[in-house]
């Protein structure tokens, strides 16, 4: 039985017996990246190109299009849309704040109230989203048609007169207005904003509570001070998922909506579409882009949680 | 255990080493295992010891130098050809299979079709077959180590390689395991290559010891020569407990005479590790259950020719079968001396004179110019 | 008040609750429309009950095969986003490679993109190489906006996964293909199944990418979007009571086999 240390190995470049990893071995990453990666760059990034490159052309569907660097299209289209713009980014965060005080309660209830019950809340709060969410979104014409329940009973209430002078609503009627897209978009995204919620909260210690309520918390503080930060995760995640496509969308607008509800989405779509005036729908597209990179990206320095996405 | 070298299946690391970038996680070793040995790899987390094992496992590509088992170089073989079995770190059972079909993993990879009889035997060596279709998270902490070390010892491999094998256990449990690990070694006479950082289960269970810090193997031998005859201070430290005293060579002969503290002190040469020249200096050590203590003003009756150190107790424990004091004294700040509790002492409280003494043959001397604190457990011990 | 002191203890589980009842509610309307006869075109009004639409769901042209597009779009776009997004997520997790910064944005960024942006930016591409508008452009779409959800569901679950596991099985004779098939695979499928969940839920509901891409190719999401023009058929609401009447079986089946088993230990 021996031990010696061996003599010194040579420095690594010239020791022939060193042995480095084989390069088949160190490609295996970027084969399993390839297919994937090679997908979005193609499909996802490429298109962003041509699409700069469309919105400084100018031209007409008959003579074609050509890059002229004409940037004045950005201007236009902002001059002539940003009433749009406003109302989607409007709308976009109220639903996003909606969604917030709407989806806690609930996803705090599953994580720490449920009990035995907590998997079936969760299946009633996914299956929904099993009905294509088109059919759900029509029904709620129904739900909020002129003179059905919901109307009946906001005006006995008399909330449609304060919804009305608020501009919400247009007098008996709440379809066709700002607040019934507000509320579809709302209703839309609630899951996106309650499960990331419930994930985060979920992690929680439920001796934290406990703890707290040892050193002289009350419910109230114990929320504000222990559980509320602890579930920033969530929140922020969810403000995102929620916030994100309810700005980008138009499905809502223009089901539950009318021509004075249209969103910035709706516009994209009929220029792009109908108008086929492709270079003021890229603007649009690139500006919406830029708006939505820009807040969420302040949204996350602001609330502190960089290594969260 | 040089008699026990023979050349059948005994693992031989030469000249092996890993370098992580810039790191150096194992330094150029050789090493070899002897067939049927239990053999130990001791030292503190981050030393090489893992990485040692899993360059033998296959799991871990050595930088340079070669494995070798029964003559035949398995260096550049991946672990699934290699005949080694591990019980990993925290067992990795398969969470999907029962234990029935984690033990059979191994057969059935090879190719074995009927596994029944081999995992009844391997159950019973276990002692668990009442639980053979049981999942792992089902199980208590020591019956998935039982099931880890089923599942690689069904396989039949000439080595088995046991990374920490008893680290999730508590204490009682790991003591029975270690007894229930060192019955079945000897029942199935395999090499055994046993990673650990707890140096009492290094000690009780393997034949040899190769204690290992900063990649490098400090000392390799029986576990009793290790702890009576340490060659560097962290091994000194390391395994059990040592008093290290600073002291200048006098003479040199057969015996070793050094000045300490104001006195003289005795050692064989034998057991000095270190050049003895004149004048040079040397790190005395001595176990502090190999110390007694007597009142200053008993010091007459001490036997002539034993090594003496006066001092005054600054702190005594009693611990049940042993008191442990420290004395304070020229010669050392903290001398440590554990007294077995044969017949009540009176007058050894704290600030009492006393004498130290002990054997000479017990000092053990090494080489001053080691970090005297070396492998001492600090407080926020890392395993 | 004993009452209101009740409802001041419980006010959370009360908030949550209607909550629960306002997302629950539209699908209740789609319910019991399915049972409604219409008079005119729309099925927005309450006239009486029929079983009409339930005796005949494919009583309208184009509805069924909307819905069968649909579904055979979202399988393969399944099947491929899950295949590519496994992939990707493996590499992310289990190797070190170079410029692993700017593949995780790229697979953030669509998450993080209005799908309209995508939607109109993938039909300039398309145009511009003057690709022909139908099934395989609405495929290539689903599958790139899936592919992110599968990558971060899938590593999730790899990221939870210990790397011993598969050392074990290599210790113990598995070669590569052994290892992958008898370990991992099993391992990761629960992250794996989700991924693909959640693709095949995105993929067939999609509507605003498909609109765009889709050409004059009328999956089911865009047959409901016409009819919301043109007049609303009963035999939507049908189809919409059934999936969700089938996911809700779906899922409480599931629930209770994953039950049982661990009640029983096997």
């Amino acid at each position: 039985m021996s031990v010696t240390d061996a003599p010194p190995a040579p420095p690594a470049s010239t020791g022939p017996q060193t042995r480095k990893p084989s390069t088949r071995k160190r490609l295996v990453p970027y084969w399993l990246l390839l297919p994937g990666i090679l997908w979005l760059l193609v499909f996802f990034a490429l298109p962003m190109v041509y699409q700069a490159s469309t919105s400084v052309q100018t031209g007409s569907l008959e003579k074609g299009f050509e890059v002229t660097w004409h940037f004045r299209t950005y201007w236009d289209a902002l001059a002539d849309y940003y009433p749009q713009f406003v109302r989607s980014l409007l709308y976009a965060g109220t639903a996003t704040v909606l969604c917030l005080l709407l989806g806690y309660p609930l996803a705090y209830l599953i994580a720490f109230k449920a009990g035995r019950a907590r998997n079936l809340v969760l299946v009633l709060v996914i299956a929904p989203f099993f009905t294509s969410f088109l059919i759900r979104t029509l029904a709620w014409k129904t739900i909020l048609a002129d003179g059905g329940t919901v109307v009946d009973v906001l005006n006995t209430l008399h909330v449609l007169d304060v919804t009305s002078w608020l501009g919400w609503t247009e007098g008996d009627r709440v379809l066709a207005t700002p607040m019934a897209v507000v509320c579809g978009l709302t209703y839309n995204f609630l899951p996106f904003m309650i499960l990331p919620l419930y994930t985060s909260l979920e992690r929680i210690d439920g001796r934290l509570h406990e703890a707290a309520g040892d050193l002289y918390a009350t419910p109230a503080t114990t929320f504000r001070k222990v559980t509320f930060p602890l579930s920033m995760p969530g929140v922020v995640s969810g403000t995102l998922l929620t916030f994100i496509p309810a700005s980008g969308d138009y499905v809502n607008a223009e089901l539950l909506g009318s021509t004075d509800t249209k969103m910035v989405g709706s516009v994209i779509q009929t220029q792009f579409l109908r108008v086929l005036d492709y270079p003021t729908a890229a603007a649009l597209s690139f500006i919406l882009m830029a708006v939505v990179l820009f807040a969420v990206t302040v949204y996350i320095r602001r609330s502190g949680t960089e290594d969260l996405v | 255990m040089t008699q026990q070298q023979t050349a059948g299946g005994d693992v031989r690391l030469t000249g092996i080493s890993k370098t992580y970038g810039s790191f150096t996680a194992v330094h150029p070793l050789d090493l070899t295992v002897p067939q049927g040995t239990f053999f130990a790899l001791l030292g503190a987390s981050g030393c090489g010891k893992t990485t040692t094992l899993r360059m033998i496992a296959g799991l871990e590509d050595a930088t340079t130098g070669t494995v070798s088992l029964g003559g035949s170089d398995i260096t550049d073989l991946p672990p699934y050809r290699r005949p080694v079995n591990t019980v990993f770190q925290s067992y990795a059972l398969f969470p999907h299979l029962d234990v029935t079909e984690n033990i059979a993993f191994g057969l059935r990879r090879r190719g074995v079709k009927s596994v029944k009889k081999q995992v009844g035997e391997m159950l019973d060596l276990v002692q668990l077959g009442d639980f053979a279709r049981r999942r792992p998270h089902q199980l208590s902490g020591g019956q998935q180590q039982r099931v880890a070390v089923a599942r690689a010892l069904i396989n039949h491999p000439q080595v088995l390689l046991l990374d920490e094998p008893l680290g999730a256990l508590d204490l009682k449990l790991r003591r029975q395991m270690q007894l229930e690990l060192k019955r079945i070694q000897t029942e199935v006479g395999i090499t055994f290559i046993h990673v650990t950082h707890d140096q009492e289960e290094a000690m009780t269970m393997a034949d040899t010891v190769a204690v290992m810090n900063g990649g490098r193997v400090e000392q390799l031998g029986a576990p009793a020569d290790l702890y009576e005859n340490p060659q560097t201070t962290f091994v000194a430290n390391f395994l059990g407990t040592s008093n290290l005293i600073e002291a200048e060579v006098v003479s040199a002969d057969t015996d070793v005479t050094v000045s300490a503290g104001g006195g003289t002190l005795r050692l064989p040469a034998g057991r000095c590790s270190a050049p003895t020249a004149r004048g040079g200096r040397l790190l005395l050590g001595v176990r502090p259950e190999k110390l007694s203590l007597t009142r200053a003003d008993e010091a007459g009756t001490i036997a002539a020719g034993r090594n003496r150190v006066t001092g005054r107790i600054v702190d005594s424990s009693f611990i049940g079968v042993s008191t442990q004091y420290v004395v304070e004294s020229p010669a050392g700040k903290a001398l440590q001396c554990y007294e077995q509790n044969v017949e009540h002492r009176t007058g050894l409280t704290p600030g009492a004179e006393v004498v130290l003494h002990w054997n000479p043959a017990h000092t053990f001397g090494l080489d001053a110019a080691q970090d005297i604190a070396a492998g001492v457990e600090s407080v926020e011990d890392p395993a | 008040m004993p009452v209101l002191r009740l409802l001041r203890r419980n006010a959370v589980v009360i908030a949550g609750l209607l909550t629960l009842a306002y997302m629950i509610l539209p699908n209740i309307v789609v319910m019991v429309f399915s049972f409604n006869k219409p008079n005119g075109r729309f099925n927005y009004a309450w006239q009486r009950f029929s079983l009409d639409a339930w005796k005949d769901p494919c009583g309208v042209a184009d509805l069924c095969g909307s819905l069968s597009l649909s579904l055979r779009i979202a399988v393969w776009a399944t099947l491929g986003a899950t295949v590519l997004g496994t992939m990707i997520a493996f590499a992310l997790v289990r190797y070190r490679f170079r410029a692993r910064g700017a593949v995780n944005s790229l697979i953030f960024l669509p998450m993080a993109m209005p799908e309209v942006v995508m939607a109109a930016s993938l039909l300039t591409l398309f145009l511009n190489m003057g690709a022909q508008l139908g099934f395989w452009t609405v495929l290539i779409a689903h599958i790139m906006f899936c592919l992110s959800f599968v990558v971060t569901a899938v590593k999730a679950r790899v990221m939870s996964m210990d790397p011993r596991l598969e050392e074990a099985a290599r210790d113990l004779y598995a070669g590569p293909v052994q290892t992958f098939l008898r370990v991992t695979l099993p391992i990761a499928a629960p992250g794996i199944a989700a991924g693909a969940l959640l693709a095949f839920a995105l993929s067939f509901d999609d509507f605003i990418i498909t609109n765009f891409n889709a050409g004059s190719t009328v999956t089911f999401p865009m047959f409901v979007w016409g009819s919301a023009q043109r007049g609303t058929p009963v035999q939507i609401n049908v189809i919409g009571t059934a999936m969700f009447a089938i996911a809700v079986a779906v899922v409480l089946v599931g629930q209770l086999v994953a039950h049982r088993r661990k009640n029983t230990g096997k």
